[in-house]
């Protein structure tokens, strides 16, 4: 598996079963990185780049300077609880930025990669929406 | 240190400098080539292992046969000594006695071999064992390096291309709004639907009291009683 892979068969599905549209842009660099945007869902991208051994799908949540800063050790508390029932994926950060991501194993098939990026994405506008009375 | 420390003082030391390799490639193919040897050796291990294993089973049936055949010869004592054939019988427990020293030198043999087919068995698996560990862990390094090398490709994406992540907030009130649109239009176009379809112009001769009427419990009362009055 590979992103340009997953970007011929994210671009020529038609009509997904999710009922999501997806557009898939390759962003060249030292480790090959697909940018997965959403028909309606622009501002949440999603990344995915492929390992040895794993795919990571990463979509950026928020910075550190968005959040309320008496209200950090809270919305922390709240994405550890809502880590293990979130579906898929997982929180983490990197750098400034909150991320939720989700790993998913290299011989994972289409079906599967376009399941978790649908989850992931529509975790990601529940975790804003639920978060937000944290963040500026 | 353990390795969860390490990549996390990695990652915190490198998160000034974005594009900056954060872990030390050469330590990281130092780390690759240990565990192909390794596994090298591990292969080397097991095979060993076989063949210690084999020759356990080869002494196994040699003290077997001894045995067998000391039984076999101390038979031959009794039989001999009923008839009183004493030279005989001697000379039979002498060979009886070389059987003897030969089984306890094939049950020495297959004790040790037991001992180092065990050895073997419990070093293959402390290898195995590390070997998944080594393994484990190198992951855990490529992959928080792909992640920093993927994170680097992306902002400068991000840069190049002057757009910049939105406010989290923002975002999300966007495609709110963007959604809160397409539902707007699937309702308009419902109702223009049932406006200027089939539908309206049916609804319209019905409230008129023109075309096929539904039949109510009223309409069939009145149906039967006009039939009575006619009979």
């Amino acid at each position: 598996m590979n992103i340009h892979k997953i970007a011929n068969y994210l671009n020529t599905l038609a009509d997904s079963e999710t009922g999501m549209t997806f557009d898939c842009q390759p962003i060249s660099g030292e480790v090959d990185v697909l940018q997965i945007t959403i028909l309606g869902r622009e501002e949440l991208p999603i990344f995915v780049s492929v390992t040895d051994d794993q795919i990571l799908c990463i979509t950026y949540l928020w910075g550190e300077e968005e959040v309320k800063i008496e209200c950090i050790n809270d919305m922390h508390v709240s994405m550890l609880e809502m880590n293990i029932p979130m579906p898929l994926s997982s929180f983490s950060k990197i750098g400034d930025k909150y991320v939720v991501f989700g790993a998913l194993s290299i011989s994972s098939n289409f079906d599967d990669i376009e399941h978790e990026l649908t989850v992931l994405n529509n975790n990601a506008l529940e975790v804003i929406d639920d978060m937000s009375e944290y963040l500026i | 240190m353990s390795i969860f420390k390490k990549i996390m003082t990695a990652i915190r030391g490198g998160a000034s400098e974005v594009g900056e390799s954060i872990i030390d490639t050469n330590a990281t193919r130092i780390f690759e080539q240990e565990i192909r040897d390794a596994e090298n050796h591990l292969t080397k291990a097991k095979r060993d292992l076989t063949g210690v294993m084999a020759e356990q089973m080869s002494a196994n049936r040699e003290v077997d046969r001894l045995k067998r055949e000391i039984t076999e010869h101390e038979g031959y004592v009794a039989q001999a000594l009923e008839k009183n054939d004493e030279s005989l019988a001697l000379a039979v427990a002498e060979k009886i006695a070389n059987l003897e020293s030969e089984l306890a030198a094939q049950q020495q043999a297959f004790e040790s071999f037991q001992g180092s087919a065990n050895r073997l068995k419990e070093l293959v698996k402390k290898s195995e064992r590390q070997v998944g560990e080594h393994k484990r862990q190198l992951s855990m390094v490529k992959t928080t390096e792909s992640v920093q090398k993927a994170t680097s490709a992306i902002t400068d994406n991000f840069s190049s291309s002057n757009s910049k992540l939105l406010n989290a907030k923002d975002s999300l009130e966007r495609i709110k709004a963007k959604q809160q649109k397409f539902d707007d239009k699937m309702k308009a176009a419902e109702v223009l639907e049932a406006e200027s379809g089939d539908g309206a112009l049916e609804a319209q001769l019905k409230a008129a009291g023109i075309g096929a009427q539904s039949t109510s419990a009223n309409s069939v009362l009145d149906r039967l009683k006009a039939k009575q009055n006619k009979a």
